[in-house]
């Protein structure tokens, strides 16, 4: 007889040792799956996990790792601390859209001037375009009592329709002869995010970094910090201990808008370069996922988007290279999370084997 | 000698490091009221899930009326006779008598023949209860009544009881022993579990003692002192804490005219409470629970927070202020529950000490934890208060609730409070545990602090205080001098007007 016995505390041993096992464990049922589908699954797995990082053309897929990474980092740091205080923004989405608006109308604003504020001045108004956005479900709920998984949610949907017109109305590119979409920041000196295009390095990225350091500081060792994870686990105990559960709401949201925002505005002066209609991709979903992925520890998420990023990166060389199917790929990365909760069970509980002894 | 109704044979039943039951084996003869005696953890709450159910044991025989007994689920135990009725009510508050118990039936009736049946048994046993009533606005003592008519209407051989007089007002535990003996009479046994010995020896026929899992003794209540029960229960002699006479300080916190609204649905509001406590004293506030207890505490904490001026403290208006600015001033509280609201179960006990600590120990330095100060007051806590962990890096989930309690209780008083408000202080604790407790409050009292204990457990108040109070539908009763106030005196001020029916005895 198989049993779970729950442990006492969570083990340290599998808290790290979980997700390895899982990456495993996703390979080798994947590796069958590929095989089934009648390719080498050694060569499959090695292209999808190894060739994005050490093949002889990963100087293309580095930076693209790179660039697919910091968005997610990004707006994962800034969805932990709602997600641990047990405030659910799941419109980051919108929210990197409104970055994105924001940032770069400042940027289209001042073109064609060179100048060394201007970027920065982009930056402050993507963080506050996000900030504001999340805001909107933010006060709502400290005022109304309405479910913020709802309103962020749906703002997702309007800002989508907001982006559409900036797109086709008072963003448009007068020098694109009616063609949808801004100008494009990437080619606006002052304006861009690139640092390195080649290199894939852009401001994101550093901000990406940055954005762990200052969260794991502020979680570990900071009075906030302490009333994030407190008010999530015991919202009753927080109260006792002083927090202002409001207040709480109202900072956790701002600074998940605040990333999100940021987010968008690095991706639409560098890499996206552009305000078009369909420049939003699906980051700020994902980016709950990672969140999940990497425990809501900074470091975790840290990692856990890189896994991410190297899954789609090397999906992507699979697919080309390989003729795989992209819903193979699809499903490889459903494993990935499949197992990394599965295996989930074993920081928690310990399996016992065998009939229960008599203490 | 007849077959007993029921026979435990060599009960044993481990869990992960600890063994709850180990070769527990005695008789329940038919129609004799069985008290079920232990300290919490002794294992009593493990042996009666295991008769009705709930556990299987690692080893041992039952047998019920001379048969094997094996109930694979609680279904299994009431379809052969065995009812039980929990410390903890399952009722749905929105919903009516009738509706509650047609929920616990297999195959319930219509509401009209449950509705008539209630009037039936409640009539037969003297319950009086109306099966049509909304149960959220029952008091407790009614809220207990639906549980044993859900259990009487199932005709059980055997039914069981625990802690059932822990919610109840002295006048409501004369109507549940009235409706218990006539059970008796019947030929139904009743397995009574509690720590009451005055209970016990007043209500019951037989007794079985354990301790650490094991069967230790067993007595005949009525011809046993409470204090030799205690003893065989606890396994030595009784610490009694010291009351040293105290002289009465200047006042120091009044609270005025406070009036809250029921914080939820099926909170209790606070109505217009007056209340004044000196320096040196231990004001006692009686009370069944959901009589305002927790809102009190709420108020008087920071977290509910009221006008200015409803309350003061050493000359100063603090109502408006929050939890820790109401810290930094001295005024210091420790809720009811322990898990979830005076501590976070799964934070370490650091963690925990930094819950409330944080003002007045200064356990930060520019918003940055100062953990190392934290680790070493939390250390403090556990060696002052002797808890029982490993150290303050293990959860608050890993401790026992009564050291759990020792340590949130300790937390606080080690801040060297001005005012100690404590809501059952010794709930769920164990008898040595509860006494170094009051040690501790009357230790704190001496030391000139004002303490407001607020306790079910008129014994533990009339043990401690100075004077005493009763809350009841969130009004507080004037306080008077603890000193020779009678049990009478006490259910009247605690509202025993509250379904003062007495059970007719000539039905």
């Amino acid at each position: 007889m198989i049993r779970l016995e729950k442990r006492t505390a969570p083990s340290q041993f599998w808290t790290y040792a979980a997700p390895l096992l899982a990456v495993m464990l996703t390979m080798a049922c994947g590796g069958l799956l590929f095989a089934a589908l009648g390719k080498d699954p050694f060569v499959t797995i090695r292209t999808i996990f190894w060739d994005p990082l050490f093949s002889e053309f990963a100087w293309y897929y580095r930076p693209q790792l790179l660039i697919k990474a910091a968005p997610l980092v990004l707006i994962a740091i800034g969805l932990s601390f709602g997600f641990r205080a047990g405030v659910w923004n799941i419109g980051a989405e919108g929210q990197y859209i409104l970055g994105a608006i924001c940032g770069a109308a400042v940027g289209l604003a001042f073109y064609p001037t060179e100048s060394v504020f201007i970027l920065p001045l982009m930056i402050m108004a993507g963080a506050l375009g996000g900030w504001a956005w999340a805001m909107i479900p933010g006060v709502l709920r400290v005022k109304f009592g309405t479910n913020e998984i709802l309103v962020s949610l749906m703002l997702v949907y309007v800002a989508q329709n907001l982006l559409a017109s900036m797109a086709l109305g008072v963003m448009r590119n007068p020098d694109a002869m009616g063609f949808p979409g801004s100008r494009n920041l990437a080619r606006y000196p002052s304006a861009t995010s690139w640092i390195n295009e080649s290199a894939g390095l852009h401001w994101g990225v550093v901000f990406a970094f940055i954005a762990v350091i200052f969260a794991y500081i502020t979680l570990s060792r900071h009075i906030f910090g302490f009333q994030v994870r407190l008010s999530g686990q015991s919202p009753r105990a927080a109260r006792f201990a002083g927090v202002n559960p409001g207040l709480l709401v109202l900072i956790c949201m701002g600074i998940s808008g605040a990333l999100a925002g940021l987010a968008g505005l690095f991706e639409v002066a560098g890499p996206s370069g552009l305000i078009s209609i369909d420049f939003n991709a699906g980051y700020g979903f994902t980016a709950i996922i990672v969140a999940f992925l990497g425990r809501l520890h900074p470091v975790g998420i840290l990692l856990a988007a890189g896994l991410m990023a190297l899954t789609y990166i090397g999906g992507e060389i699979a697919q080309s290279n390989l003729r795989l199917p992209a819903a193979a790929i699809q499903v490889l990365q459903g494993m990935l999370l499949f197992f990394l909760l599965a295996v989930d069970v074993l920081t928690h509980y310990r399996v016992r084997i065998g009939t229960r002894r008599i203490a | 000698m007849n077959t007993p109704l029921l026979r435990l044979e060599g009960l044993t039943k481990a869990y992960p490091g600890v063994v709850a039951n180990k070769d527990v084996s005695f008789d329940i003869q038919p129609g004799e009221i069985h008290a079920l005696l232990g300290e919490n953890g002794a294992g009593k709450s493990t042996l009666v899930k295991t008769i009705y159910g709930l556990v299987k044991p690692d080893a041992g025989q039952m047998y019920l009326q001379g048969a094997s007994f094996e109930p694979a689920e609680p279904r299994a135990a009431r379809a052969a006779g065995v009812a039980m009725v929990f410390q903890h009510f399952s009722l749905f508050d929105a919903m009516n008598v009738a509706e509650n118990i047609a929920l616990g039936m297999e195959n319930p009736p219509p509401q009209r023949e449950i509705a008539a049946r209630v009037r039936l048994v409640s009539d037969q046993y003297g319950l009086p209860l109306d099966p049509t009533r909304i149960v959220g606005e029952l008091s407790a003592g009614e809220r207990q009544r639906v549980e044993i008519i859900r259990c009487l209407l199932q005709d059980p051989k055997l039914l069981i009881m625990d802690e059932p007089t822990s919610v109840l007002t002295p006048q409501e535990v004369a109507i549940l022993f009235e409706t218990l003996r006539r059970l008796r009479d019947a030929g139904t046994a009743i397995l009574y579990i509690s720590h009451k010995l005055e209970e016990i020896r007043a209500l019951c026929d037989a007794a079985t003692v354990l301790r650490l899992g094991q069967v230790v003794g067993t007595c005949d209540p009525r011809a046993t002192s409470a204090r030799e029960m205690a003893e065989l229960m606890v396994g030595s002699s009784l610490h009694v804490p010291l009351k040293a006479a105290r002289a009465q300080g200047e006042v120091i916190m009044t609270l005025q005219g406070l009036s809250a609204k029921a914080p939820h649905r099926f909170g209790t509001a606070l109505r217009d409470i007056d209340l004044t406590v000196r320096r040196g004293e231990i004001l006692g506030i009686g009370g069944v629970a959901g009589n305002g207890q927790d809102e009190l505490v709420a108020a008087l904490s920071g977290e509910i927070r009221t006008r200015r001026n409803t309350l003061m403290m050493q000359g100063e208006s603090i109502g408006h202020l929050g939890p820790n600015a109401r810290r930094r001033m001295g005024l210091l509280a420790a809720p009811e529950e322990r898990m979830g609201h005076a501590a976070a179960p799964d934070m370490t006990l650091t963690e925990n000490a930094l819950l409330t600590a944080v003002a007045r120990q200064d356990l930060t330095r520019r918003g940055f934890v100062r953990w190392g100060k934290a680790r070493d007051y939390a250390s403090a806590v556990i060696k002052a208060f002797d808890v029982r962990t490993p150290g303050p890096a293990n959860t608050a989930r890993s401790l026992s609730g009564g050291n759990l309690q020792k340590f949130v209780i300790g937390r606080e008083i080690m801040q060297n409070p001005v005012v100690f408000v404590v809501n059952q202080p010794t709930w769920g604790v164990d008898a040595s545990a509860a006494a170094a407790i009051r040690q501790a409050l009357l230790d704190l009292a001496d030391k000139g602090a004002a303490v407001i204990c607020i306790s079910q457990d008129l014994d533990e108040l009339m043990e401690i205080s100075d004077r005493f109070a009763a809350l009841n539908g969130g009004r507080l009763s004037a306080p008077r001098p603890a000193q020779g106030l009678s049990v009478e005196q006490i259910g009247l001020m605690l509202g025993g007007a509250h379904d003062m029916e007495v059970a007719h005895v000539d039905a």
